[in-house]
């Protein structure tokens, strides 16, 4: 058992039962009991009990040296031998991190041809690039960039390592993280550091965004961590900054691997990459047909946005998959989120409610996506939403 | 062909809700659902099994509650279950659920396809799928789309990404998690039923797989939440009202000045 009450500690205050998110507790014969089938050994208990009456037994046991490791690592994603646009937000965040404990920032670079690529990322704030460069690295693939991420990490012993939450890094950390046996926490939105122990304190959504968790890797390193997009700022470009780039060569066995891309399809052609993009028009069953997506679409060319469904328009045929948004669908957090037809089921608002501004566009006044948006317009998207449209086209 | 399809017990997060005078989850009358991705990957080995001919093994790590979710992947048409449970499991990070999972499926002996939801709907992780193909160290194909075909020793699938999609080829065996996309799960049907009634569920605990007692439950996982709260929640904010021309003005004046 590894969470129990001190039975001469506890004065059964209730103070716990309050805390725990799980209804975990309750009180018997004035003692705090723990219901061990739904707890979580979240440890939330543990923090609000004034009496020390509530043990968590956790490894104290380390195997890791910690002081062996140190700095900050980024993974710099590219597609094409363009560096995607989160790992700028990674450097930032980087930075700041490294700022605090007084250590250096650190790029890695896989791919084909990508030297001169390395020196945007001291640009936006690396110290260091290590690049490797291999004609088998063009494109992702799972096991010889994990090879590879392996071999650094040993060589190089980062104290953390950070990696954009895309569809790339999301398969890549998860594998390198279990081979390292250290923590991964995905999809953060909040990063920190306990100043005085030295941990990263990882924060991110859970429930789908109903409640948050701050999670820590107290005893393995790296602390891994993979980030989600648009959530933190992206470094400035000044190049006048110096660093240095380290091409390491890579033992041709840590290339090979069991899947081969044998094509790649671009789908979205001339749209926005919904994960990137800054603002996103986005549809439900109010717009009533495929035709009348073109409605919301002349809107997102003018503001050069992403065009976003909810499951409902997809399940119609209207937009297909790769635009969905929400539970069963993608995560988005843009500046900018105009919600047109959408009524705002839960399933949807999961996907969407971090973005910074929520405009809602729709003919019902009670429809629930009105409860959280910043702005709303109760009126028909047929009439404002190419009335808008005409409005930008005559400033942007 | 022996397929193994490893799913979750979620709560129906639909109806999660915070009590904002206790600051926990409501969770009575809360349903249990099998996490809405793991449906997808039922789904596919069901269809696998009807074209190829494979026998279909569904696995759950979880509370002994996680038998409904297994008998309802029955129903939809696998042909047995696994429930791993145990209490010293309790507690166990990402790391330490697929170290689990990979030793119940060493366990199981051979296989050749390994289907996983693209992630949970109570984690968000879309980590416990490519956790198990690193400790079982085969290949993994995560956000599959399509399996288009399996010959003896391979198989073509498409892969989803932000742009569009990769045909891989990948060799067996191997692991995919799979997105919605790749089908339409089918309801169960009454013969189904009637089976998940009646077939056996294979229970194993920590001992049965010989685990590494230092490597699961809390005690194994690297990762330790040390803090759970509620977001600041979003409130309503300014609603436009008036004539088309009107409302446009104004939604144009606020918006113009976040555009980027």
């Amino acid at each position: 058992m590894a969470i129990r009450i001190i039975l001469e500690k506890c004065t059964g205050c209730s103070l716990c039962i309050k805390t725990c998110p799980f209804g975990a507790i309750k009180i018997q014969d004035k003692k705090a009991i723990i219901d061990l089938s739904k707890c979580n050994l979240c440890g939330a208990c543990v923090d609000s009990c004034k009496f020390g009456a509530i043990l968590i037994e956790k490894t104290t046991l380390t195997k890791v040296n910690l002081n062996e490791y140190c700095g900050i690592w980024v993974f710099a994603e590219q597609k094409k031998s363009l560096i995607q646009p989160v790992v700028w937000e990674l450097l930032a965040k980087a930075r700041e991190l490294a700022e605090k404990i007084n250590t250096e920032v650190s790029a890695v670079l896989l791919g084909f041809k990508i030297k001169e690529k390395a020196k945007e990322l001291i640009y936006r704030g690396a110290d260091k690039v290590y690049v490797v460069d291999d004609e088998s690295l063009v494109n992702f693939l799972d096991e010889p960039y994990t090879n590879i991420l392996i071999n650094l990490i040993q060589k190089y012993k980062p104290e953390i390592f950070l990696c954009g939450a895309t569809s790339i890094g999301r398969a890549l950390i998860s594998r390198v993280a279990v081979k390292l046996y250290t923590g991964l926490t995905a999809d953060c939105t909040g990063l920190d550091i306990d100043l005085e122990k030295r941990i990263l304190l990882q924060t991110r959504p859970a429930f789908g965004g109903n409640i948050m968790a701050t999670i820590i890797t107290p005893f393995h390193r790296p602390q891994m961590a993979t980030v989600r997009h648009k959530v933190f700022a992206s470094s400035k470009e000044d190049r006048t900054r110096k660093g240095q780039i380290i091409e390491e060569s890579i033992d041709g066995i840590l290339l090979k691997g069991r899947t081969k891309i044998l094509e790649i399809i671009e789908e979205i052609g001339s749209t926005v990459n919904l994960s990137e993009a800054d603002i996103i028009v986005s549809g439900g069953r109010g717009v009533g047909s495929k035709e009348n997506f073109k409605i919301l679409e002349d809107l997102a060319k003018v503001l050069n946005a992403g065009v976003g469904a909810s499951r409902a328009a997809v399940d119609n045929g209207w937009m297909p998959y790769s635009h969905q948004v929400g539970q069963t669908g993608k995560t988005v957090s843009p500046k900018i989120y105009i919600a047109c037809g959408i009524s705002g089921q839960i399933q949807h608002l999961v996907g969407m409610q971090s973005s910074k501004i929520i405009v809602a566009i729709n003919k019902d006044p009670d429809a629930p996506i009105f409860k959280i948006a910043t702005y709303g317009v109760v009126g028909d998207l047929f009439e404002i939403v190419p009335a808008l449209t005409k409005k930008f086209k005559g400033v942007l | 062909m022996n397929i193994i399809v490893c799913i979750k017990q979620v709560p129906e997060t639909t109806e999660v809700k915070i009590n904002p005078e206790t600051n926990t989850l409501i969770r009575e009358g809360i349903k249990s659902i099998i996490n809405p991705f793991d449906m997808y990957a039922i789904e596919e080995a069901v269809r696998i099994k009807e074209k190829y001919g494979a026998k279909t093994t569904v696995i759950t790590m979880g509370p002994p509650q996680a038998e409904e979710a297994l008998r309802e992947a029955i129903a939809m048409g696998i042909d047995e279950a696994i429930l791993i449970t145990d209490r010293s499991l309790a507690g166990s990070d990402t790391w330490a659920t697929s170290y689990t999972l990979s030793k119940a499926i060493l366990k199981l002996g051979s296989f050749d396809i390994i289907l996983c939801g693209k992630q949970a709907s109570d984690g968000d992780t879309a980590q416990v799928g490519p956790g198990i193909s690193a400790h079982l160290d085969i290949p993994q194909v995560t956000y599959v789309k399509k399996i288009k075909e399996i010959t003896e020793k391979s198989c073509f699938v498409e892969r989803m990404t932000e742009e569009g999609y990769e045909v891989i080829l990948v060799s067996l065996p191997c692991l995919f998690t799979v997105v919605k996309e790749i089908n339409e799960p089918r309801l169960p049907s009454l013969r189904g039923l009637l089976k998940a009634k009646q077939t056996n569920i294979l229970k194993w605990s920590a001992k049965d797989l010989n685990l590494d007692e230092t490597k699961i439950g809390l005690k194994g996982s690297p990762t330790q939440v040390i803090k759970i709260f509620t977001p600041p929640s979003r409130c309503g904010g300014v609603i436009f009202k008036g004539e088309t021309e009107e409302v446009v003005e104004k939604l144009f004046s606020v918006l113009k000045k976040e555009i980027p």
